[in-house]
């Protein structure tokens, strides 16, 4: 991945299973982790432990395409937030 | 009234009055707050939505070049170049305060302030599309903090929204309507005893005064 050369701390993994313990470390022995990336295709995966953070400050977990191209869910995601804050979502005519 | 018992005194109409007088204007406030949450929720899901877009068509590119450098380059070599990164990113963290919702403002400076410091590697045994990969990643790297913070600002005014929302709700919708009608149910309660009090005295004073002057 190209992140490590932009400074950025990068952790391959291989399967979901490998991501959640990767992401627990981050999130529970780490203080000094503000931001996580997370490839859609991985996030699938790990959907109820990142919705688990969707409230507190700290961590942003933030979606981002994988390899493969976008598989839409970060503008779920934010179709999701508006429709919680909303009750209706109002992003679709425009 | 509505299930619970309520003893119809003057005591108690005077505390439900000042609930009322409370929870009317903590209704309006909360109105208020809502109201302004959501305006500025709205920025942000705007805004929220064109960086997305930018950073996901950004990063799809940039990994198509980083593709296309793997296709040129070994996976050995590859690996070698990036294996040691020269650069290291160091984020501040601050809050802002929307509406008493606190949200993260992201800041972050690089250790090497040379662009350049991006590419880990001589240039001799690389191929030009790795640099060309690595500049496009740096680009909407930029993007992409900008975007978490955007983000996390929604997430957290969505959850708020959502609270005041319920809030303003129960005022308007039960508490209100409740603190309205026990105040109603105490005022007739009261006027009634009122009533039957006096009636039972103008009874007592005739009464008094058939045996006072002994008619009959």
């Amino acid at each position: 991945m190209g992140f490590t050369a932009l400074g950025l701390e990068a952790y391959p993994v291989a399967d979901g299973a490998e991501a959640k313990a990767i992401l627990r470390t981050l999130t529970h022995d780490r203080e000094d982790v503000a931001i996580i990336y997370i490839e859609e295709d991985i996030a699938v995966q790990l959907q109820s432990q990142i919705d688990k953070f969707k409230d507190s400050p700290k961590p942003a977990i933030i979606l981002i395409p994988g390899r493969e191209g976008s598989l839409g869910m970060g503008l779920s995601a934010l179709n999701a937030a508006v429709e919680r804050a909303i009750g209706t979502n109002i992003l679709e005519n425009n | 009234m509505a299930g619970t018992t309520i003893t119809p005194t003057r005591m108690m109409l005077k505390q439900l009055k000042g609930r009322l007088k409370t929870a009317r204007r903590g209704h309006k406030l909360m109105k208020d707050k809502r109201d302004e949450l959501m305006r500025q929720f709205m920025d942000i899901v705007r805004l929220n939505k064109q960086l997305r877009e930018r950073v996901e068509q950004g990063l799809t590119e940039a990994f198509a070049a980083l593709q296309v450098a793997s296709a040129i380059m070994s996976p050995e070599m590859l690996e070698q170049a990036l294996l040691y990164p020269r650069q290291s990113v160091e984020l501040d963290m601050q809050f802002k305060n929307i509406m008493s919702v606190n949200v993260p403002q992201y800041s972050f400076h690089t250790r090497n302030n040379d662009p350049s410091e991006i590419y880990p590697y001589g240039f001799a045994q690389t191929s030009g599309e790795l640099d060309d990969a690595l500049s496009r990643m740096a680009v909407v790297f930029e993007d992409m903090l900008q975007l978490a913070q955007v983000e996390k600002t929604m997430q957290l005014l969505a959850e708020e929204i959502e609270k005041t929302r319920r809030r303003v709700n129960a005022l308007e919708y039960v508490m209100i309507p409740e603190l309205e009608s026990n105040i109603k149910y105490i005022s007739m309660k009261l006027e009634e005893n009122e009533n039957s009090t006096k009636v039972r005295l103008l009874k007592v004073k005739e009464m008094v005064l058939q045996n006072a002057h002994d008619f009959k």
